[in-house]
């Protein structure tokens, strides 16, 4: 007998209303891997989770954890969760919340352990309301590893924190990883994927567009943006140069490329005429007008 | 698990001042402002004191008042806060999420009971025979439980900021109309028409009966009533659950 996935979601759909948030979405994640799902906001990252968590129910396909039905107290037993703006209550003390969520699971982790993992030792004896938006996010990390969870489902853990912040949580996310357990996450930004990830999903608008380790992913997507006013520029200047998702609006260009300066080389060598040069990094957004319009 | 959830569930409303004081001691200060005044005079026509008859009275209202107020705003502020959320992702049974809440207003209206009993011993000169005493305070206890489902209802069917609102304005009026603050008689003919009608009127009946004061129909009858009310709270309880949830976790 095979060991099932640790999650799946086979050929899933799942429309609120009129909107298809997920157009047949299949993700199989085995036991012991790091994945991150990226996309834009909208794209139907959260309703995954929500899916996987037995949150919400598929309009049609299947969704598995363990092997059981995501609803399932067995299989819930096993995983730790950080949803996005779920609230805890206001009027409990640090320590006393995780002990609480500690009570849920079979075998956690002791207290002070669970605490220190998300750096909280400091506010263990605050009260929920007195945190700062940080520790908040912190504290709910806290609550997502507290049960010892085979699987840790992460939705947009970061979300709201400072350049600094993201990187020491996600190197937090990282340690517990180190673990041999399972992680998913959500988020917005490729480099927390590549930070942590040996697996990218990228989501656009309900459908999975690429599943790859995250430097295939990184390859892919044109990481600047070039932008820069030239008359007369003609599409046909740009022939044979790595660049995509070009635009030409009366004199002013735009293009998406990994490779700006080979771009700009190229286009004074042949001549055009350049001014006003913008090089900027491209925004998730434009990353995925890159892979989509391959 | 269900120990550390209602410890919990306890402490959570034990530290809003706004509910713990106000239901600890609201109803022991109308005791003082009502009652205590004419606690020695005798309801015409029986041995009962209005000492007596009050106590009755501020026990029916300090339990139901626990009950509606727990319940509707701890569920509405957990739904405001997207708590239900997060707790549903947990292996935590749900029914031993509602068990717990349950226990903690339970001890709680057991608490408002503690402070009131004692207050009306010794300010209003009380005196009930142990049984008198013991039977009101399981009657109240018990009869509260049409209100614990109304208190889910209002939880599930108000926003988180409207349901003290809502609480108040259905708590208040309808805890003068049932007599719990001035004899029924006292009340406009209209609401006296109304009264009989009212879940509070009938739990404040089965207090009244327990310390021997007349009532206007027998026990049996009262019970019947809030039996029908708790009936019909809980379905629209568990209607706005259902509603709940099918727009949540559909």
């Amino acid at each position: 007998m095979t060991m099932p996935p640790a999650a799946e979601l086979i050929d899933a759909t799942k429309k609120y209303g009129d909107v298809e948030a997920l157009k047949g979405v299949t993700i199989r994640i085995e036991l012991g891997e790091v994945v991150a799902m990226l996309g834009p906001n909208g794209a139907g990252k959260t309703t995954s989770i929500s899916l996987l968590l037995g949150l919400r129910k598929p309009t049609s396909g299947n969704v598995s954890l363990f092997g059981l039905q995501p609803t399932d107290l067995r299989a819930r037993s096993r995983v730790g969760v950080m949803l996005q703006e779920s609230g805890v209550p206001a009027m409990l003390k640090v320590r006393e919340i995780v002990d609480l969520f500690r009570s849920y699971y079979p075998k956690p982790l002791p207290r002070d352990e669970a605490i220190a993992i998300a750096g909280l030792e400091e506010k263990a004896d605050a009260l929920v309301r007195e945190l700062s938006g940080g520790q908040r996010q912190r504290l709910y990390f806290a609550l997502a590893v507290c049960g010892d969870p085979d699987v840790l489902f992460l939705d947009e853990p970061t979300v709201g924190m400072d350049v600094e912040g993201r990187r020491s949580f996600i190197e937090r996310i990282a340690d517990f990883a180190r673990r041999g357990r399972t992680v998913v996450l959500t988020t917005h930004y490729l480099e927390e994927a590549d930070q942590l990830a040996k697996r990218v999903i990228v989501i656009d608008r309900g459908l999975v567009i690429a599943d790859a380790p995250p430097a295939e992913i990184k390859s892919k997507v044109a990481g600047k943006r070039v932008r820069f006013n030239a008359p007369a520029f003609k599409e046909m200047d740009l022939e044979g140069l790595p660049a995509t998702a070009v635009t030409i609006k009366d004199h002013g260009v735009q293009l998406l490329t990994n490779q700006p300066e080979s771009v700009l080389r190229e286009l004074f060598r042949r001549g055009v005429d350049i001014s006003d040069l913008e090089v900027s990094g491209a925004d998730l957004e434009d990353a995925f007008i890159a892979m989509t319009s391959h | 698990m269900l120990f550390r959830q209602t410890a919990a569930e306890f402490l959570k409303l034990w530290r809003v001042p706004a509910f713990s004081a106000t239901s600890l001691l609201l109803p022991v200060v109308f005791y003082a402002f009502i009652g205590i005044g004419q606690a020695s005079q005798r309801l015409q026509g029986t041995h009962v004191t209005f000492g007596a008859y009050f106590l009755a009275s501020m026990a029916v209202y300090a339990v139901a008042n626990v009950m509606i107020f727990s319940f509707g705003i701890s569920v509405a502020n957990e739904r405001g806060m997207k708590m239900d959320l997060l707790m549903r992702a947990t292996p935590l049974p749900p029914l031993a999420y509602l068990l717990s809440k349950c226990i903690t207003a339970v001890v709680f209206a057991a608490l408002t009971l503690a402070v009131l009993f004692p207050f009306a011993y010794v300010a209003g000169g009380v005196r009930l025979d142990g049984s008198e005493w013991f039977t009101l305070a399981y009657r109240v206890l018990l009869g509260s439980i049409p209100f614990i489902a109304l208190g889910f209802a209002i939880g599930y069917l108000a926003g988180p900021n409207s349901a003290i609102a809502v609480i108040n304005l259905i708590y208040l009026p309808t805890a003068f109309a049932s007599g719990l603050f001035f004899p029924k008689q006292l009340l406009p003919q209209i609401i006296q028409n109304i009264s009989p009608y009212l879940p509070l009127y009938r739990f404040g009946q089965l207090g009244w009966d327990a310390i021997g004061a007349p009532t206007s129909d027998n026990v049996t009858t009262d019970w019947l009533y809030l039996a029908g009310y708790g009936v019909a709270f809980f379905a629209v309880a568990v209607w706005a659950y259902r509603r709940e949830e099918s727009r949540k976790f559909s």
